[in-house]
Formats: C-alpha cells, sequence, structure tokens
C-alpha cells in the first residue's frame, strides 16, 4: 500500500532527495532550534549571574576530550557503514555499524563515570546553576545518543532485512541515521568548549 | 466511517482487520478523521470549561444550579466555585482550546485530510509517522486533562505557565509539562510529514505557482511549528527540572513563600521563561490563523466563481507573515521592565506584521468584486470571518505599542482582542471547512437550512460574548479574576459579564443544530458525487469518499487553481487536471 | 462612582493624557477604517450576488485605492510609533524625575498583599534582607540598622501626595505580580529577583486602587491595595501617623511637608537585570 508513494527510494526530480532526506533534514533543523535554545538559556543565566565558575575547575577535561574524541570517530565508522550499505557489502556494513554502536555506548559509559564522581561529591543539578546547566544541557544530548543508539540497533539487526529486499531505501534509511548521528556529534563539540572550557 | 465501499483497487492484497483500518490507520484520512473527533471533543471540554467559568463571573459567589453535585469538595463547596478550581479551569480552558483543539483541527485534521488530495499523492509522505503523531496527540491530550483528578487539581498557572508561580505550584503543573512535551513532539512529527508531502509528492505539473492556497497556508503554519515549537520544548524541560530536579533555571535568588525562604540555589530569571515560551507563543498564533485563511480562500474562490484577485500577493503575504512572526514576540511582554531600544524594535516589528494581514483580508474581499457570489453555508461562515479577523486585527494595534499597552495589558481587552480573532474567526473558518469537505470525506450533504440556523445563531452569540470585553478592557477590568467584583473599577461594568455569559450559553445551544446536522448527514444526508461544489482543485476529482490512495489514476495538473468563469468555456469552472481543450 | 465608568477610568496623572488621547486616536482610526471597509464588502455582496443571467468576470478589475490604503495605513502605524507611542515610553522608562522633590518609596508584592515601604523623615531606607521577611517584618528590614529605625512600612496601603512626582522601586517576594495604579495610568510587572521603577505624578487627589495585573496565584483577584492620593500636608500627617513611635521629633510644619532627599539608601537584595 506504501508502494504509491514516490520518491522513498528514488529521489525527487527537482528537490534531488528522497522524502527520508528530505525529513531527516527538517526534523535536523527543528533539533538545531531545541538545542539553539538551550544554549541562548545558558548565556542568559551566565552572563546574569554574579559569579560563574570556570568549566575546567570543575569538570574533567580530559575525559570530556577523550569523549569527544570518540564521538568524531563514531560518526567516521558510521559514514564507513553508509558507504559499505552503498557498495552493497553487507557484512562491512555490519562491521562498521556494531564499532559505531560500540563507540556511542563508550561515551555513555564515559559520560555515567563522569555523573557519578560529581554525585558522589553531592554535586546535582539543584547544587546552582553551573551544575543545573551541565546535568540538564549533557542529559538531554545523552537521551539524543541513546535514541540515536537505538536507531542504530534497529538498523543493524532486525532492520537490516531490508537490504536484502530494497537496498537502495535500506541505503537511504542509513543515510538519514547518519545525518542524524552526525548532528548529536556536532552537538557535543559546541557542548564541549562552552561548558568546559569557557 | 463511510469506506465500506472503498474502491476496489487494494493491490491484490487482503483487507486490513478492524482495529488497522480504523483505530490504528496509517491512512491519512482515517488519521485526519481521528484527529478531527477528537479534537472537537477536546474543543466541546474547552468550552464547557468557560461556561462554567461564566457562571463565577457572571453571578460571583452564588451557587451553580443543577450541575453542582457532579463537583468534589476541592472544585466547588456548597456549588460555589473556589478560587483554585477557577484558575485551574482558565489554565486548562486555553490549553486545550489552542493546543488540543484548534490546532489539531486546523493542522491534523485539514491539513491531513486534505493536503494530499489537493497536492495529487495518495498519502502522506509518512504514513506510519502520521499514525504516531495522532497516538501523541490523544496521549498527551489525555494526560492533561487527568491532571484535573489528582488531589491538588489541574494546572493553574494560566496557559502561560510563568514561573515562579508555576514552579512552585502543585502537582498538575508537571503533568502539563509532561503532556505538552507529548504535544510538541507530536506536532514536530506532523510538520515534517506535511512539508515532505508538499515538496515532496505534488501531481506532475503541480508547480509552486499553481498550489491551491489553503496548501500554501499548510506549508507556512508547518514551517512555523518545526521552528517554533522546540524552545517550548527546550523551556518545557527546563521548568520540569526547576519543578522535579530542584534546580533554578527560573528562580531567582531570596524567595520567600507564605514566610519560608525557599531552599534554592537561586540565581535564575523568570523572564527568561517568558522569552522561551512566547518565542514558540506567538508563531503559534499565527498556526491558528493560517490554515483559517487557506480554508476560507478555498471557499471564497469556489463560491464567487472566479480566479482570487492577487493570489501571488496572497502567497508573498504568508510567506513574509510567517517570517515576521518569528520576531515579534517580545510585544508580550512590554511591561516586565523593557528598555526603550528593545521596546521598539518589537513595536516596529509588531506593527510591520500587521501589513500582510490587510493585505490577505484586503485581497478576499477584492476578491468578491465582479464574482457570482453563492450564499451557501461554508460561504456564510467564510464571509463572516473576514470582519471578524478584522476586528480581531485591528484591536491588535493599541496592545502593539507599548505606551498604549500600559493601560491595556491584562485586561479583558486582550481577551476581546484575541477570541476575535480565534473564535468567530478561526472556528468560523474551520466550521465552514466541515460544511465545505463533509460531502468528500463521506460522500453525502449536510443540510443547508440546519446549517444555516447554525450560522446565524453562532455569529450573533460570539459578539455578544465578546464585544463587550472591549469596553470592559478600556475600563481597565483585568484577566484572570476569580472575583472581579473586589475592585471597585470593576463594578460599572459587571453588568457586560453578565451579557458575556448568557452569549457563551446560548452559542452552546447554537452548537446543537450542527453537532445532529453532522451525525444525521453522516447517515442521511443527501448523496452525492464527487464535486457538488463544482470546485476546480484535485480533492474535487477524486471519489467521494476517497479511497485508499486516493486517485484511481494519478492526476496530472494543467493549469492553477482558480481557474473560475474563463471566458469561452461552457462550464464556469475548469478543474486542475481537465486535459486541455475538454 | 464617577471614577469608573464605561470607559476610560478618570485620569489624575500628568502623563496620562497622552496614552488615552493616542488610545482614541487608534480608535478612531479603526472604526473608520473598519467601516468604510466593511460598507465595500456588503456592497460586493449585494451588487455581486449571484443571480439569472449574472456571470462573474475572470479578468479581475484592478484597484488602484487598496495600494493607496495599505501604503496609508502603513505610514499611519508608523506616525502613530514614532510620533506618539515612543516619546510616551522614553519618558515614561527613560527620564528619572527631579530627585529632590520626588516622594520614593518601595513596594515589595507578595501573595496575595503589597507592602509599601517608606523611608521615613531620615529620607533613607534602611537595609533589607529577604532572610528576614516574616509577619513582624514584611520587607524583611534590618533591625539593627539605623537608617531603618524610622522606616514607615504599611501593607496596602499607598498614600502620595498629590502634584509630587513620586517614584516606585519595585520588586516581589515569590511570584510575578503586576503593580496597576489605572487611574494614573500606571502598570508594571514586578518580578522577583529584579528591582524596577516606576515613576508618575498625579493632579488630582481621592481614594482609589492598587490592583494586581498579573496571575500570582489563588488570591491573585483580592490582591487589591489602597491608594491614596492627598495634599502636601494630609500625606505629611499620615505619615506621622504611621511613624514607629520610638521618637518623638518636634518639626516645623514646613520641614514636615514632604520627607525628600536623595536615595543613598541601601539597595534591594537583588542586582537589577537588564535586558
Amino acid at each position: 500500500m506504501d508502494g504509491l508513494i514516490k520518491h522513498i527510494s528514488h529521489p525527487h526530480p527537482v528537490t534531488g532527495v528522497t522524502n527520508s532526506k528530505l525529513g531527516i533534514w527538517l526534523f535536523l533543523a527543528s533539533e538545531v532550534m531545541l538545542f539553539g535554545a538551550l544554549f541562548s538559556a545558558y548565556v542568559v543565566l551566565r552572563t546574569g549571574a554574579p559569579a560563574w565558575p570556570e568549566g575546567a575547575k570543575i569538570l574533567n577535561v580530559p575525559l570530556a576530550t577523550l569523549n569527544t574524541f570518540i564521538l568524531i570517530t563514531s560518526s567516521v565508522t558510521m559514514v564507513l557503514s553508509w558507504a559499505a550499505a552503498a557498495t552493497r557489502d553487507l557484512g562491512k556494513f555490519r562491521k562498521w555499524m556494531a564499532i559505531t554502536i560500540l563507540l556511542g555506548c563508550a561515551f555513555l559509559v564515559v559520560k555515567a563515570f563522569e555523573y557519578q564522581s560529581k554525585f558522589s561529591h553531592h554535586h546535582y543539578p539543584a547544587t546552582d546553576n553551573f551544575y543545573a546547566t551541565y546535568f540538564t544541557l549533557t542529559g538531554l544530548h545523552g537521551i539524543h545518543v541513546i535514541c540515536g543508539l537505538l536507531a542504530n540497533l534497529w538498523l543493524l539487526l532486525p532492520g537490516s532485512k531490508l537490504f536484502a529486499k530494497d537496498p537502495e531505501m535500506f541505503t537511504g534509511r542509513i543515510e538519514a541515521a547518519g545525518l542524524y548521528w552526525h548532528f548529536v556529534d556536532l552537538v557535543w563539540i559546541f557542548l564541549f568548549p562552552v561548558l568546559y572550557l569557557l | 466511517m463511510a469506506h465500506a465501499h472503498a474502491a476496489a483497487h487494494d493491490h491484490g492484497h487482503h483487507e486490513l482487520p478492524f482495529w488497522r483500518k480504523y483505530i490504528f490507520s496509517t491512512d491519512h484520512k482515517v488519521i485526519g478523521m481521528q484527529y478531527g473527533i477528537t479534537a472537537l471533543l477536546f474543543l466541546f471540554i474547552g468550552f464547557a470549561f468557560i461556561m462554567l467559568m461564566r457562571w463565577q463571573l457572571a453571578y460571583p459567589g452564588q451557587p451553580l444550579p443543577i450541575l453542582q453535585n457532579i463537583f468534589a469538595e476541592t472544585q466547588m463547596v456548597g456549588g460555589i466555585m473556589l478560587p483554585e478550581f477557577y484558575n485551574q479551569l482558565g489554565a486548562m480552558h486555553g490549553t486545550i482550546m489552542i493546543f488540543l483543539g484548534v490546532v489539531p483541527l486546523a493542522v491534523g485534521a485539514y491539513g491531513n485530510y486534505v493536503v494530499p488530495l489537493q497536492v495529487g499523492a495518495p498519502d502522506m509522505a509518512f504514513p506510519k509517522l502520521n499514525a504516531m503523531s495522532y497516538w501523541l496527540y490523544f496521549i498527551g491530550g489525555v494526560i492533561m486533562l487527568t491532571s484535573f483528578f489528582l488531589p491538588a487539581g489541574g494546572a493553574q498557572s494560566g496557559w502561560t505557565s510563568y514561573p515562579p508561580l508555576s514552579i512552585i505550584a502543585g502537582e498538575g503543573q508537571t503533568w502539563w509539562l509532561i503532556g505538552m512535551a507529548f504535544l510538541i513532539n507530536s506536532s514536530l512529527l506532523g510538520s515534517i510529514n506535511i512539508l515532505t508531502t508538499i515538496i515532496q509528492l505534488r501531481a506532475p505539473g503541480l508547480t509552486f505557482w499553481r498550489l491551491p492556497y489553503f496548501v500554501w497556508a499548510q506549508f507556512v503554519t508547518s514551517f512555523l511549528l518545526l521552528l517554533a515549537f522546540p524552545p517550548l520544548m527546550a523551556a518545557a524541560v527546563l521548568q520540569l527540572m526547576d519543578r522535579l530536579a530542584g534546580t533554578s533555571f527560573f528562580m531567582p535568588s531570596g524567595l520567600v513563600v507564605n514566610g519560608q525562604a525557599l531552599e534554592i540555589a537561586g540565581g535564575g530569571n523568570p523572564v527568561l521563561w517568558q522569552h522561551l515560551f512566547w518565542f514558540l507563543a506567538h508563531p503559534e498564533v499565527y498556526v491558528l490563523i493560517l490554515p483559517a485563511m487557506g480554508i476560507i480562500t478555498e471557499i471564497i474562490a469556489c463560491n464567487t466563481r472566479k480566479p482570487v484577485y492577487g493570489y501571488k500577493a496572497l502567497v508573498y503575504s504568508v510567506v513574509f507573515l510567517g517570517f515576521m512572526s518569528f520576531v515579534v514576540w517580545a510585544h508580550h511582554m512590554f511591561l516586565t521592565g523593557m528598555g526603550t531600544q528593545m521596546s521598539t524594535f518589537f513595536q516596529v516589528t509588531t506593527m510591520i506584521i500587521s501589513i500582510p494581514s490587510v493585505v490577505i483580508l484586503t485581497t478576499l474581499v477584492l476578491t468578491l468584486w465582479g464574482g457570482s457570489i453563492r450564499f451557501n453555508t461554508p460561504m456564510l461562515f467564510a464571509l463572516a470571518f473576514l470582519p471578524m479577523f478584522a476586528i480581531g486585527g485591528l484591536t491588535g494595534l493599541p496592545l502593539g505599542l507599548n505606551s498604549t499597552d500600559i493601560h491595556l495589558h491584562d485586561t479583558y481587552y486582550v481577551i476581546g482582542h484575541f477570541h476575535y480573532v480565534v473564535a468567530p474567526g478561526t472556528i468560523f473558518a474551520l466550521f465552514a471547512g466541515i460544511y465545505f469537505w463533509f460531502p468528500k470525506m463521506t460522500g453525502r450533504r449536510m443540510n443547508e437550512v440546519l446549517g444555516k440556523i447554525h450560522f446565524f445563531f453562532s455569529f450573533i452569540f460570539m459578539n455578544v460574548i465578546f464585544m463587550p470585553m472591549f469596553i470592559q478592557g478600556l475600563a481597565g477590568v483585568n484577566r484572570r479574576l476569580y472575583d472581579p467584583m473586589q475592585y471597585a473599577h470593576n463594578q460599572s461594568t459587571q453588568g457586560l459579564n453578565v451579557v458575556s455569559s448568557w452569549g457563551a450559553w446560548l452559542l452552546a445551544l447554537a452548537q446543537i443544530p450542527f453537532i445532529f446536522n453532522f451525525f444525521w448527514s453522516i447517515f442521511a444526508g443527501k448523496k452525492t458525487q464527487e464535486n457538488p461544489w463544482q470546485a476546480t482543485t484535485l480533492e474535487w476529482t477524486a471519489p467521494s469518499p476517497p479511497p485508499h490512495g486516493n486517485f484511481t489514476v494519478e492526476p496530472r495538473v494543467y493549469r492553477g487553481p482558480y481557474e473560475y468563469s474563463v471566458p469561452g468555456r461552457k462550464d464556469d469552472f475548469y478543474p486542475q487536471s481537465s486535459p486541455e481543450g475538454k | 462612582m464617577q471614577n469608573y465608568g464605561w470607559g476610560l477610568p478618570v485620569d489624575i496623572s500628568t502623563h496620562g493624557w497622552q496614552i488615552d488621547r493616542l488610545i482614541l486616536f487608534f480608535h478612531v482610526s479603526m472604526f473608520v477604517l473598519f467601516f468604510g471597509w466593511l460598507a465595500f464588502m456588503v456592497y460586493a455582496l449585494v451588487k455581486f450576488r449571484a443571480r439569472a443571467g449574472h456571470k462573474a468576470e475572470y479578468e479581475s478589475k484592478h484597484f488602484k485605492l487598496p495600494t493607496f490604503l495599505e501604503i496609508g495605513i502603513a505610514i499611519l502605524e508608523l506616525v502613530l510609533l514614532v510620533v506618539f507611542s515612543m516619546p510616551i515610553w522614553a519618558r515614561y522608562r527613560e527620564v528619572p524625575p527631579d530627585v529632590k522633590n520626588s516622594v520614593r518609596v518601595r513596594i515589595v508584592a507578595e501573595q496575595f498583599a503589597w507592602n509599601v515601604h517608606y523611608p521615613g523623615a531620615d529620607g533613607k531606607f534602611g537595609k533589607v534582607d529577604p532572610k528576614l521577611m516574616g509577619a513582624s517584618s514584611p520587607v524583611g528590614l534590618d533591625p539593627n540598622d539605623a537608617a531603618g529605625k524610622d522606616d514607615i512600612v504599611t501593607i496596602n496601603q499607598l498614600h502620595i501626595p498629590v502634584n509630587t512626582p513620586i517614584v516606585v522601586d519595585l520588586t516581589s517576594k515569590d511570584v510575578i505580580h503586576s503593580f496597576s495604579l489605572p487611574v494614573a495610568r500606571v502598570k508594571q510587572d514586578v518580578i522577583p529577583g529584579q528591582a524596577t521603577s516606576v515613576w508618575f505624578e498625579t493632579k488630582q487627589t481621592g481614594e482609589f486602587e492598587i490592583v494586581c495585573a498579573q496571575l500570582c496565584g489563588l488570591g491573585h483577584y483580592r490582591m487589591r491595595g489602597f491608594f491614596v492620593v492627598e495634599s502636601k500636608e494630609d500625606f505629611a500627617k499620615w505619615l506621622r501617623e504611621q511613624a514607629p513611635q520610638q521618637e518623638v521629633i518636634e518639626t516645623t510644619p514646613e520641614a514636615a511637608a514632604v520627607p525628600t532627599g536623595p536615595s543613598t539608601d541601601a539597595p534591594l537584595p537583588a542586582a537589577p537585570l537588564k535586558h
């Protein structure tokens, strides 16, 4: 019944994109507004505050640098998994996607370790606005990472059945997931300096 | 509903079971009707809330007759409404009407049902996502309503939820925030769907400049929803953190509530919430009005039997309106301590944004000139929309200048202003749309006599309710007052509260012919073919009701959307997809 | 109640006439525009109703007037904004009155009352601290501060002298309220954590109301204060009656007239937020 809907697998002749590609870009535009609003809130709170601690003094910069590296690498492996799907190599796709997922999990583990270290020193979101901002921004980012991991996991396992039926459409889905994953990476690339270095 | 006789082109696969065909359907028409019925129910609930409130406003402190026994002791004592219940009804009336009623009807129902048909597509671009949007909306609505049954009642800090009040308020406010999160996500998915459908799935020959104005309106509306809602999502997350995790995003230092200093970190900014909230909420009001303008343009073109005057001006205006709507938000915040420069910026943008609205209204009135005007029920509602929206729009002007806003802010003048735009404005347009597209959805027509009675009395009572509010506002009567009689300056206009209240209750009665007409016509209305209105847009070439997949043959478009009374042709309408020469 | 009716409330302020004039001008313009436009619409509906033998025109007659009207409306709005509204706002918000001759008063709003705080005969506000806010001291006056000993704090009683600039410093203890004096065309949101000031001058005496113009909770509807405008002598007499009874200060009528003086008093607890 969905067979009647056009441009699912093949791009529209004028726009040059498939429906899902346009859809994911539109979604990312809304995500830019979401994180943009949060960053704006941070700017308002920080400039209005009589005092604001230096991120580097409170947060673990080396760990976060590691996490940045992990996430950037996972974006690279995500592209490799897409390229494998585009060249119709299911085995390679599986390998690179699995590595991407593992790297994403590693990111979350490091984050959990950071959070735990803060909690054990009785630093919670309620402690002050620096911590409130830190936990909320990284927490929401973390939720986005989890959603991306779940999507990637689905594509790796049950979702990969589509590869056999319609590899073009499947590759399109990997591309959409990849765009989302890059965006999540990009948000972190802004979060890291803003929270940890400034 | 009336899909039982759907055309036999099911790609040869088996009929879907009932629950997949009607409950978890992915067909945009079924989803559109689900949105429609749910939204109409919520509109009714929101209306019921204000009817209750209007008893307290007209007869403060008097026990409610007859119905008092259905309310709990935390809501009414001896039939007399408690202030907390009044505030809950007030906050929820606004929330329900906007987020659970009008927008789901205007965008979820109309957008979903009509847009794929008007662009010649078999369905929305993402049918499963469409179903998910509906269910997220439904769940969000249920969460919001359920909050009334909590011990402390529902949200009661206004639909605007300003902190610190909303932070220290009872549990209901948390549910409001969670409900909003569901609604926002529903909207986001819906807008992605509509935008992708319009951009990608237009039938061959249907260029952007040949799109029906309804589609243009939905296009801009979806951009507004896509880009304006996320900041409110962010704000809702921050408010949830303040309420549940004890943060102080919006809570300044040194707060003392009920004699106790609050044990919080402080350092937050209540005005930050207002900026984030109104960044959405102003575009939101354009979300409320643009689909309405789209609907009535379709109906006016069809019932004047001529092309709309200045189609291009209409399109440029609606796009410009969309852009401008993002840069006027702080006119809701003039009195928060704003300096001259910032308020000048927002006054200028607010004055500028009135221009495209004036262009749209003028263009539609000029369309009447030289027409052959048919006065059926949808046309009556569409025509009434014009002066009603004009009153609403004009009364926005003194509110948009900060100096006059000093006197008018937070008074009944504001309530009169926005209700004129949304109630005899948008809601009339939505009624018009129901009468207009009912034949397409069901294959039957609604009764014209009942429709005209519905129109006539609704028009009168809408004005009876809202016109007095301008007088009250000028006299300085403030909003959200449980008992207006406490203030001396409200006493002389108290009689107007009685007038408005009776207007509201009579308006409710005036809906009875409509409700009866709607349900009766589904089963016993006069049967009709594809194009009872002799209209030109693509939906009128599909069967009534359209089968799954909409069109038996993919349409091809040869001309613009309003080719009525083309010289040299026998019929006074030339459908978009009729081949040349036919 | 001649002060109130179906129109604008009585205007006892010196600046209100500009606001009222602009409101009137708006409404006259709105009536003219609306009824002119409506007349055209009704005329068109009658002239072009569908009937036997009447056909619609495919080519629209091009109207020039609407373009002129639209440009005219845009210019009108610009004029109203620049010539009328902006000067009002600039004066209302930015121009401080002549400090020596003004009466300064602080109001701390709370759920659901207005705590009015006068500096007393010494002209200085005593130190305040939110931690000290309680039933005995609604504004949290520090009992150890000498400057605060003669301060006058009332609940819901705002008295001011007529023909005198009044500066009101506003803040809130708990939630957002809005300080509104309809007869003085004054309205200002009172936001906790933020100190804002309004100023105005009255030209007529009488007894009026303070209104809360922002939903602040259950008791929002009854957050009514008493706003009394009286002669300078009556005001001085009232202040003397309110004064705390620690010292009896013999003063001459002239010296007791209007407590003035520069406001070199302790600042309000929270730093003002600019945006």
